[in-house]
């Protein structure tokens, strides 16, 4: 079926009525990014006194940068481990609370609190929890023999972060699901059963796909998550540390213009990084799309 | 940054601030970064300096974190409206000092409101840290500390441990004994790595940081920090992390906590904590200064400061210079600072008040805020002791200590670590001087 629209009284009118969207989508997207990608052939002074014209100075600057790539390499592994684990996570408390249980919507309502806390109070407290030797949860693991020091060891601070993460964004894809799970007709469920199909069969075989695409929505608005929004949690954390072992692509734009105040070459790094996140995403609506069921 | 905590608990009240009449003064905004105690230090001053005349009126803001008011501060200078006092952190200084128009030297400011000033009437190796190679002061120094060893003597004692250590030698044996008395997790430990086992390191062995005087005499300055005395020192720390006789205890100071809970008995960090200390520490504590390498030459030497100044901002009425000008005056005089350094545990800026504070026999009662002044004035600052001034200081001390942490993980050697500690410095140097100009 065709759908289209006639406006037969003024020319104007679905120009106003697109307004509004073009508006916000110039002020709040256009704008800034036009603006990071003109910083970023530019140097300047923190305090903006200076600014010369330097070309792609920057950026050469950048990839010249052996922690560059060991950034690329960690927000790699970053990524994968938080996407990955949130929505499994996500998925599985959906799965569980979408039956009929008395304290359904007691256990809903603790499962979205997380989200409600602002990324640097979470950092601090797994931080506060998981500090060597502060954290309540670091001295039984110290007791059970593990030698847990997020402060020295890369791993473990990894962990502490992919978790603080997870936590954080567990509580976004459970509501999702949940909604996604409630969508699905009763009956279709019931047929499977009737015609002898087990619980695990019902999901993989009917849930799951027609699911996919809450599945596939929240996929791409988790990697944009994991690659944007996670700076916070990662400076209360670990700072970036040791050694490097946390300091993501997204992290390291915030630590060099932030804290280092070198604009331009922050600049060019969300450049950089925003190239990625749009490459991510095409690829994801050309591939992975396809694959989805509406 | 050294100074978050810092002071005794003084008992202030917030009510003075405001007690101060409504009339048409000249207002004056002062940004600043300190909490608890500290923050009621910052309106005390302010509510006395309003009372004690009616032209101006001082107005203090809270701006969070020493980098947070820092970045507060160039945020409101790029849209215009910028603070006339903005406190910053010391690894601010080079920043600061850079942005030629962006502030007002102080003392430009006190010449221009013809105040009375002399420059040498403030303890040389406070101002020197905040003042031209000329010597002309650029920010007013306002909270002072250097790094000296917390020490819990009840854990010492029961370790059999007689005498306090002087030496890092002496400490590394002493951290073998507590270990093997029980402390098992932390022989000895350290909050602020970088800037203990670098800056503070290097200037108290008269060894360089950088050259051109540790940056102090020019932006076109390069780090030296690999030398063999610093291979040796965190070679040391290597061995000694593998079975926790030392226990790195991350980069800022929420480690001090383990020395507070009686975790760590030796404990190198700023003489700010003193506050902290007080409050929390259930046992008997002193400080003591920083150990050396005896073989190292001339060590001990001096140590360097930590906390923060005061900038004035640029681009300002006269009339409100006056003001500013005022109000430095008055925070430079000797009772005011006497009372300020002994109540607070901030250090004193003027040699008056030092020489008052001694007088009164107050140290005789209270060693431990001695200390970092004894360590300051040891001996006449050289060019490796005076201070230092690099350009991305605030993020170079994460990279010196992304490096320390490589190295005690294991993952590098001494030497690869702190090779690689300077070269990356370097090329933020670069960075910094091309837009420093």
């Amino acid at each position: 079926m065709e759908k289209s629209a006639v406006f037969n009284n003024s020319k104007l009118l679905p120009y106003a009525l697109l307004a509004p969207q073009l508006i916000i989508t110039f002020v709040f997207f256009y704008w800034p990014a036009s603006q990071a990608v003109l910083q970023s052939f530019k140097r300047e002074d923190a305090f903006g006194l200076v600014s010369e014209f330097v070309g792609l100075e920057n950026y050469q600057a950048l990839f010249a940068q052996p922690e560059y790539y060991k950034s690329m390499l960690t927000t790699l592994v970053f990524s994968t481990l938080v996407a990955a684990l949130s929505l499994s996570i996500a998925l599985l408390f959906a799965t569980q609370a979408d039956k009929n249980l008395k304290a359904a919507p007691v256990y809903k309502t603790f499962m979205i609190w997380p989200y409600a806390v602002a990324p640097a109070v979470a950092g601090v407290l797994w931080f506060f929890i998981f500090h060597p030797s502060l954290g309540t949860l670091a001295r039984p693991l110290r007791g059970m023999g593990l030698d847990w020091n997020p402060l020295l060891n890369g791993n473990h601070a990894m962990t502490l972060v992919v978790m603080s993460a997870v936590w954080k964004q567990i509580a976004y894809n459970f509501l999702f699901f949940l909604a996604g799970l409630q969508s699905i007709p009763k009956s279709v469920i019931e047929a499977g059963a009737i015609d002898g199909a087990g619980p695990m069969r019902r999901f993989w075989t009917i849930i799951f796909p027609l699911l996919s695409p809450t599945t596939f929505f929240l996929l791409v608005v988790n990697i944009v998550y994991v690659f944007f929004d996670t700076f916070g949690i990662i400076d209360a954390v670990t700072g970036g540390g040791p050694a490097g072992a946390t300091t993501t692509m997204v992290y390291k734009v915030y630590a060099d213009g932030r804290l280092g105040g070198d604009l331009g070459g922050s600049a060019a790094q969300s450049v950089v990084l925003m190239v990625i996140v749009i490459a991510l995403t095409a690829i994801q609506f050309k591939y992975v799309e396809r694959k989805v069921q509406y | 940054m050294m100074l978050r905590h810092f002071g005794l608990a003084t008992t202030l009240s917030a009510t003075l601030a405001l007690a101060t009449p409504a009339y048409a003064a000249t207002e004056l905004q002062w940004w600043h970064a300190m909490t608890g105690a500290n923050n009621d230090v910052v309106n005390k001053l302010a509510a006395e300096f309003n009372a004690s005349q009616s032209d101006y009126k001082v107005t203090p803001s809270f701006k969070g974190g020493y980098p947070d008011t820092m970045n507060a501060g160039i945020a409101a200078f790029r849209a215009g409206n910028a603070p006339h006092i903005i406190q910053v952190f010391e690894v601010g200084t080079a920043t600061m000092m850079s942005a030629t128009g962006a502030i007002k030297p102080v003392y430009q400011l006190m010449k221009d409101a013809g105040e009375p000033f002399d420059p040498k009437a403030y303890l040389p190796t406070i101002t020197g840290y905040y003042s031209t190679s000329k010597g002309d002061m650029l920010s007013f120094p306002f909270n002072s500390s250097s790094a000296v060893m917390w020490i819990n003597k009840d854990e010492l004692k029961k370790a059999g441990i007689a005498e306090i250590p002087k030496t890092w030698p002496e400490v590394f044996a002493a951290a073998k004994k507590l270990k093997a008395a029980g402390h098992d997790t932390c022989g000895f430990s350290n909050a602020w790595a970088s800037w203990v086992h670098i800056e503070q390191f290097s200037a108290w062995h008269n060894v360089a940081i950088g050259t051109k005087a540790n940056g102090l005499d020019g932006f076109d300055t390069e780090l030296k920090f690999n030398s063999p005395l610093h291979v040796k020192h965190l070679q040391n720390l290597i061995d000694l992390q593998k079975d926790k006789t030392y226990d790195y205890a991350g980069r800022a100071n929420a480690g001090e906590a383990r020395f507070g809970s009686g975790e760590c008995a030796i404990f190198l960090t700023s003489s700010g904590y003193y506050g902290t200390a007080k409050g929390t520490a259930k046992f008997d504590f002193t400080s003591a200064p920083m150990p050396y390498y005896p073989d190292a030459t001339g060590a001990p030497q001096n140590s360097i400061i930590g906390g923060a100044s005061l900038w004035v901002m640029g681009g300002k009425k006269p009339e409100e210079y006056k003001g500013v000008a005022k109000f430095f005056a008055f925070l430079s005089d000797t009772n005011r600072q006497a009372r300020l350094h002994q109540e607070s545990g901030y250090l004193p800026i003027t040699k008056a008040a030092y020489e008052k504070t001694k007088a009164d026999g107050f140290y005789e009662k209270n060693p431990i805020l001695q200390t970092p002044l004894l360590e300051l004035t040891n001996k006449e600052p050289t060019e490796n002791s005076r201070g230092l001034r690099f350009g991305n200081m605030v993020q170079m001390r994460d990279v010196w200590a992304e490096e320390i942490e490589a190295a005690l993980a294991g993952k590098k050697t001494a030497q690869e670590a702190l090779d690689a500690a300077v070269s990356r410095g370097n090329a933020m140097l670069r960075t910094f001087e091309k837009t420093a100009k």
